[in-house]
């Protein structure tokens, strides 16, 4: 009994970190911005090059950016649940249409719907660098002063919303 | 064999001709070797597992031609590295820097190592201490030479 006692203790030491290894996302790198202030920039609009946005417009208000582009696939996934999110009102979605040739993004939109306050057009990809982004589509919760709240990589699922995003979102909100 | 040679030769002369030209080498070798040296450092995040000097990832072309930009602009290898390192966090080097949150990813290995090598020679001085030369008393000796001349005989006995 003793002889087989440590090598089985070993072996299911190896078995829990195997399985928490397992259960981790490789993909979801952790972000150096939480708590930090959003990075500037000044973009024009997607609807209308002609006017900017910045994120400093948005000051005083707790909001989403939700980078996304109409070559992504996982951004058809995650279409449904933002147009329902903006149906409610609960908070303004701006987007980031990254690295996207303009009228392919605008008829993304007219396909599928608008959910964003507005769009701005990241054509480089410079934004999307500042920003971090390496997996489209990816959704940051900023607060009031402008600063990073949250992260989050990959499609906007219901669950992920209604268990992170909007709990954040109604506190920071206060 | 001669078709065959033919054969072969043709399809290589067309593998060449298909063969896209090669991406145009920037002007400047220096910064390119620069470029080289900051990117093998780095990890491509949407691949993960190959370097931003290997990886034909969008992405990757993309933060490139950062790098490439501000080697122009004269910022030191260091300042680069920082400029990734706040983007995309620690994970981005392949050389991850030293500092609490990772003592255990530096020495885990060295630690492991030191642990075995405890436990085994441990282990072995145990064992080296439990087994002594035994020797027999007569009446042992006696049994152990009945038993084998015995085992002797049955063998001779099946074959």
């Amino acid at each position: 009994m003793n002889r087989f006692l440590w090598p089985l203790i070993g072996f299911i030491v190896l078995v829990v970190f195997l399985g928490i290894g397992l259960n981790l996302n490789p993909r979801e790198v952790p972000s150096p911005f939480i708590g930090k202030p959003a990075p500037a920039f000044t973009l024009p609009q997607l609807a209308d090059p002609h006017q900017t946005f910045s994120p400093k417009d948005m000051q005083g208000r707790v909001w989403l950016l939700n980078v996304w582009a109409s070559w992504c696939v996982s951004c058809r996934e995650e279409h449904p649940v933002l147009m329902e999110l903006a149906k409610t009102k609960a908070v303004p979605i701006v987007g980031l249409d990254y690295k996207d040739p303009r009228d392919d993004a605008l008829r993304w939109l007219q396909q599928f719907g608008d959910p964003y306050v507005l769009s701005i057009a990241d054509a480089e990809g410079r934004v999307g660098i500042d920003y971090g982004v390496y997996g489209v589509p990816e959704t940051f919760v900023i607060d009031k002063a402008g600063v990073i709240r949250h992260k989050h990589i990959g499609p906007v699922t219901r669950e992920a919303l209604q268990e992170k995003i909007l709990p954040l979102v109604r506190e920071l909100q206060k | 064999m001669k078709e065959w040679l033919l054969a072969i030769l043709c399809t290589l002369a067309l593998a060449s001709a298909w063969a896209r030209e090669a991406a145009p080498l920037a002007a400047d070798e220096a910064v390119e070797k620069r470029l080289v040296a900051i990117s093998e450092e780095l990890r491509c995040l949407v691949c993960q597992n190959e370097s931003l000097a290997a990886s034909r990832a969008d992405l990757a072309v993309d933060l490139r031609r950062q790098i490439r930009e501000q080697i122009r602009e004269g910022r030191s290898d260091r300042e680069i590295m920082d400029y990734m390192v706040a983007r995309y966090g620690d994970f981005v080097r392949y050389r991850p820097p030293l500092k609490g949150t990772t003592l255990l990813l530096w020495f885990g290995p060295a630690l492991l190592l030191v642990a075995g090598m405890t436990t085994l020679v441990l282990y072995l001085r145990r064992r080296g201490s439990r087994v002594h030369d035994a020797t027999l008393s007569a009446e042992e000796q006696a049994r152990a030479d009945a038993l084998l001349s015995q085992g002797a005989t049955d063998t001779e006995k099946q074959s």
